[in-house]
């Protein structure tokens, strides 16, 4: 069986996008294959793919040369038209032409519609080579890019970047294809630099190995081979020196290179000096260099870039590229000084000219609003045992923003925050206030670390939720796939914070000092079009969060968050301690028993109220008749009272063990007592027990909610 | 090692593209902040017709001034702009070409060309490209245009970015742009950038960051925007009520209004240096620059319609309009 090689060839393609298109570009060719019944679904790991900065390319072993034979039904007319006094009409005759069969070899078929005629046919496999030429082309149009453009006149396709090579070969057959105004053919391109412009594929079966001699490393995971080993020979000529481990950064030169190779460069020991943040940024993110270390793990001043040639014969490209850093070293080593010539506290008046967003203004108004939220945080947190020191707070706040005003971070946006808080300590400002204004936009991703101290803690939470609450107010709250503020990312570092710290602090206050700073805003109200609406959209927002964190980060069980969020999603602290309390009891006979009881009174409230039912919010004692109803009676009103009070003393656990031990009287009075009676008065208290039963037992989880597996 | 001056990049960098069929022009007399603002790309990469064009522009770039003490940093520096329209299959490659005939042995270097798309909100334009790394130094921006003044560009042009003082202090292996050789005087000694530059970047800077008057630069800036708006606006009116008298329309000087549209730009990017520009100002004041970019796209692409209508004309009816056939002459070759 055949082998077939398609490459497509274009100029230079993002590394960012390079594996996702490879991956659907084998999937799609794959699945074209089975569709077209050329492949077998068990020959999937006979698919090899390939790529590189200039090219996609898959390989698929033992392709049908051509597809099989296939019988099939076509339908025609309606059975009622198709005889006329046993005879075939004319619509009878017309499709057995059709079909290409003789009238008389046309059957009937019953269908949903009725009885029609049918032709059973014959339809020949086609050639694979046809079958493919006709339709990889839209398949190559249909690949998904992030970002993609036109370049032929009229705008015919839009590709990541102009197509310029294809070769498609099944076997040693050229497929007649053309996509994007390019016609395959069986010659591919070698490395720009180090090899002839164009190399002959004699078959799919040699594409890899002759791309190689023509400088062309195809395979993503055999560059990155080559690249770890050439960095670990490069570091070698450093004693004890280790560079640092960056699959990222890994995967991106491996993605910018065909034929990689590595340098070892070095820069003056004195920019040591400067922070290693800033150090590394540049190296990683401005140069895609890697980081070297000395045996303990310092910075050590040295560097690796990695190359897409084949080595630096004589020192010029490690001159090049020490040239390169020394400048961006000395431009940062420049910005550190000039920025130190204005402190932090003289920026502040500064932020009036930066924008934070075009409705909500400035970067100085944005902080006014930040003080105060912080400041109520701190007096809330203060009435509970949390201790937190205000001024650090309030010092932190109001610095926090004062770096984007800076050189350095102009230069080097992505660490703001961090420069703020290495230039207060440089200020000899205190270290709590340093921590605090570097840590504030922790956590950034769900990996990322939170805050270090409270301090830093609410800092980060009144800066997020003063953005939340403001882009809320605006109505620019994210929908599905579009959050291009990050409010969810924020969300979910405000409520990790407050769960990994334990900060009792309800999602509900906090809401709430955020939008009374947007309600206390002149100005800006009559751009606040959705504040009304703000508390109930931050609140759904919050606890879809708070949901997400639980299951996701957390993993809690799915019914156990859905149980524990429904008995209240506000108190983040709460809500974690109770979802591990019922995780905890949740496998035992007596709480699934329960739970099973609750969800029956669940379902008996429901009907009751849905039937028009009425009924009071307590029930009374006197009233109930059955032994069976006065014992569970006479057990919630003495659970209740205890419930509560180990809820208070946050006992969850044993409040959840005492509530499953009611099981035996709960199934006692299910068994013996009949709930929707004819007599009003029963019924109506008979009801009042199990709504005061469900309120008064319901505050950690809703039971009702667990998921009992048969 | 024998490394070409400042003006020998230069030079031969021109030589290169003029010998690709490139119109050699000269740095636009208005201020601007990058070669993409010159006519010769704003305009040129409008409508349908061909044009390949490379020309010097320096760019001036009132905040990123450093009063000279920086190295790196320039208020204005020096770009090399080519403008391929529609580009031709081979354009990486001839650019590569155009690298070693400044003196770079690709053999000995590292070329990468890593993704940076660009894009102006002031001019409605943007495009996808690359940086193009050297030895881990940006050499150029290589982008493909995608739209210019808000309009959907087809063909689209290729635009080639040369920063020449990065380029000359690689070449020439300075650590800083002000020892970068520009000449030679007779007697072999070398006249370098700072020699020639320095001041400028000096006086500049204080001009820009410390002495122009924000009161007056407002007052300059509403002055020339009332103007390209009035001339805008009067292309519309002009257009409706000449519509049968296609010279008359072809003469207005939609060009003019252009200038003063960057004279605009300009004024903003000196107050912004002034910090003279609220937040609340600052997207307004962006948006009203754009429209008058965008206005003047379209009505410029208009008038090159009706200019390649007239020419169409032209071939049928012979002589009709002298004069304005003289004009298609004129541009045509």
């Amino acid at each position: 069986m055949p082998d077939l090689l398609l490459e497509i060839g274009c100029e230079e393609i993002p590394a960012r996008m390079i594996d996702g298109a490879r991956a659907e570009l084998a999937k799609r060719v794959t699945d074209l294959l089975k569709r077209e019944r050329l492949i077998s679904s068990e020959n999937e790991n006979q698919v090899v793919t390939y790529s590189t900065p200039r090219r996609l390319a898959v390989l698929i072993h033992g392709v049908e040369a051509r597809q099989s034979d296939v019988q099939e039904q076509i339908l025609g007319p309606a059975t009622r038209v198709a005889y006329k006094d046993g005879k075939p009409t004319a619509a009878a005759e017309a499709f057995a032409r059709k079909a290409g069969v003789d009238v008389s070899q046309l059957q009937k078929t019953s269908t949903p519609k009725g009885e029609y005629l049918a032709a059973h046919v014959v339809r020949k496999g086609r050639a694979a080579a046809g079958v493919l030429a006709e339709n990889l082309p839209q398949e190559l149009n249909a690949l998904y890019w992030a970002k993609n453009m036109y370049w032929r006149a009229a705008k015919p396709e839009r590709f990541v970047r102009p197509v310029r090579c294809i070769v498609a070969l099944l076997e040693n057959e050229v497929l007649a294809l053309e996509y994007a105004g390019v016609r395959a053919g069986n010659r591919s391109r070698g490395h720009r630099i180090l090899a002839d412009a164009e190399v002959t594929i004699s078959s799919p079966a040699s594409y890899c190995a002759q791309l190689e001699a023509s400088k062309v490393i195809v395979d993503p995971a055999d560059r990155e081979r080559r690249i770890r080993k050439a960095l670990d020979s490069a570091t070698r000529t450093v004693p004890g020196a280790r560079w640092r481990e960056d699959p990222e950064l890994l995967a991106t030169v491996a993605n910018l290179t065909e034929f990689p190779s590595a340098i070892l460069g070095s820069f003056d020991r004195g920019f040591l000096t400067l922070p290693e943040e800033v150090l590394v940024t540049v190296m990683r993110d401005h140069q895609k260099y890697f980081a070297v270390e000395d045996a303990s793990g310092k910075l050590a001043p040295h560097f690796l870039a990695v190359l897409n040639t084949d080595g630096d014969h004589d020192g010029l490209i490690r001159h090049g590229n020490e040239r390169v850093l020394r400048a961006r070293f000395n431009d940062a080593q420049f910005f550190w000084q000039t920025d130190q010539k204005i402190p932090l506290e003289q920026r502040v008046s500064m932020l009036e000219k930066v924008t934070f967003q075009k409705d909500l203004g400035s970067y100085l108004s944005k902080m006014e609003r930040t003080a105060a939220v912080g400041a109520s945080l701190c007096e809330r947190l203060q009435k509970t045992n949390k201790k937190v020191d205000q001024a650090v707070v309030g010092a932190a706040v109001r610095l926090a923003k004062t770096d984007l005003t800076t050189e350095l971070v102009k230069e080097f946006t992505e660490l703001q925050g961090i420069i703020g808080g290495l230039y207060a300590k440089a200020q000899g400002l205190p270290q709590s206030v340093a921590d605090a204004i570097y840590d504030q936009y922790r956590p950034e991703s769900t990996e990322d670390e939170i805050p270090r101290s409270v301090e830093g803690s609410l800092v980060s939470v009144a800066d997020k939720i003063d953005s939340i609450a403001g882009m809320f107010a605006l109505g620019l709250q994210p929908s599905g796939s579009k959050d291009p503020f990050a409010l969810r990312r924020q969300a979910n570092g405000i409520v990790r914070i407050l769960a990994e710290h334990k900060l009792p602090l309800r999602i509900g206050e906090i809401v709430d000092f955020a939008l009374q700073q947007y309600r206390a805003a002149g100005g800006l109200r009559a751009k606040l079009r959705a504040l009304d609406q703000a508390p109930t959209n931050l609140s759904d927002f919050f606890r879809e969060r708070l949901d997400f964190y639980m299951r996701e980060v957390r993993g809690f069980a799915y019914d156990v968050v859905n149980a524990v969020l429904a008995a209240g999603a506000d108190d983040v602290v709460d809500a974690v301690a109770r979802a591990e309390a019922v995780t905890s009891v949740r496998a035992t006979d007596d709480f699934l028993a329960i739970s099973t009881a609750f969800k029956r009174t669940k379902n008996i409230l429901r009907q009751a109220r849905e039937s028009g039912k009425q009924w009071p919010s307590e029930f009374s004692t006197d009233a109930l008749v059955e032994p069976a109803e006065q014992a569970l009676g006479a057990k919630v009103s003495e659970s209740r009272e205890l419930v509560d009070s180990l809820r208070r003393s946050s006992r969850d656990q044993e409040a959840l063990a005492h509530i499953a031990s009611l099981r035996p009287i709960v199934d006692a009075f299910f068994d013996k007592v009949m709930v929707m009676v004819d007599d009003e008065k029963l019924r109506a208290n008979r009801l009042a027990l199990l709504g005061t039963m469900q309120r008064s037992f319901s505050t950690i989880a809703d039971f009702s909610e667990i998921v009992v597996e048969r | 090692m024998n490394s070409p001056t400042f003006q020998e990049i230069i030079l031969k960098l021109q030589t290169f593209w003029a010998a690709h069929n490139c119109v050699l022009q000269q740095p636009y007399d208005v201020e601007v902040g990058a070669g993409t603002m010159s006519p010769e790309t704003f305009l040129r990469v409008l409508g349908s017709k061909p044009y390949r064009v490379a020309y010097l522009q320096p760019s001036r770039r009132p905040a990123d001034g450093r009063y000279g003490e920086n190295p790196n940093r320039l208020y204005k520096h020096t770009q090399l702009q080519v403008i391929l329209k529609p580009p031709p299959e081979n354009i990486q490659e001839l650019y590569l070409e155009s690298l070693v005939a400044i003196g770079i042995d690709l053999r000995r270097h590292d070329i990468k060309f890593e993704e940076d798309n660009w894009e102006s909100p002031t001019l409605g334009a943007w495009g996808i490209g690359w940086q193009v790394m050297l030895d881990g130094l940006e050499i150029t921006q290589f982008t493909y245009f995608q739209q210019c003044g808000g309009i959907d560009l087809d063909p689209i042009s290729a635009e080639l970015t040369y920063g020449l003082e990065r380029l000359a202090a690689f070449l020439q292996d300075v650590d800083s742009i002000y020892d970068i050789v520009w000449a030679r005087s007779a007697d072999g000694c070398p006249v370098t950038y700072g020699d020639v530059r320095l001041q400028e970047e000096q006086q500049l800077s204080v001009y820009n960051f410390e002495a122009a008057d924000v009161e007056k630069a407002w007052q300059h800036l509403q002055l020339y925007e009332a103007e390209c708006k009035a001339l805008i606006d009067h292309y519309g009116v002009e257009k409706k009520s000449k519509e049968q008298d296609p010279a008359a329309i072809l003469r207005f000087p939609i060009l003019g209004a252009f200038d003063l549209c960057l004279k605009c730009s300009h004024l903003f990017n000196i107050l912004d240096a002034r910090g003279a520009i609220s937040v609340t100002e600052r997207v307004g004041v962006i948006a009203r620059i754009r429209a008058l970019a965008v206005g003047v796209a379209k009505a410029y692409l208009d008038q090159q319609q009706l200019a390649a209508r007239g020419l169409e004309l032209q071939t049928e009816l012979l002589n009709a309009t002298l004069g304005v056939c003289d004009k298609f002459e004129i541009e045509r070759e």
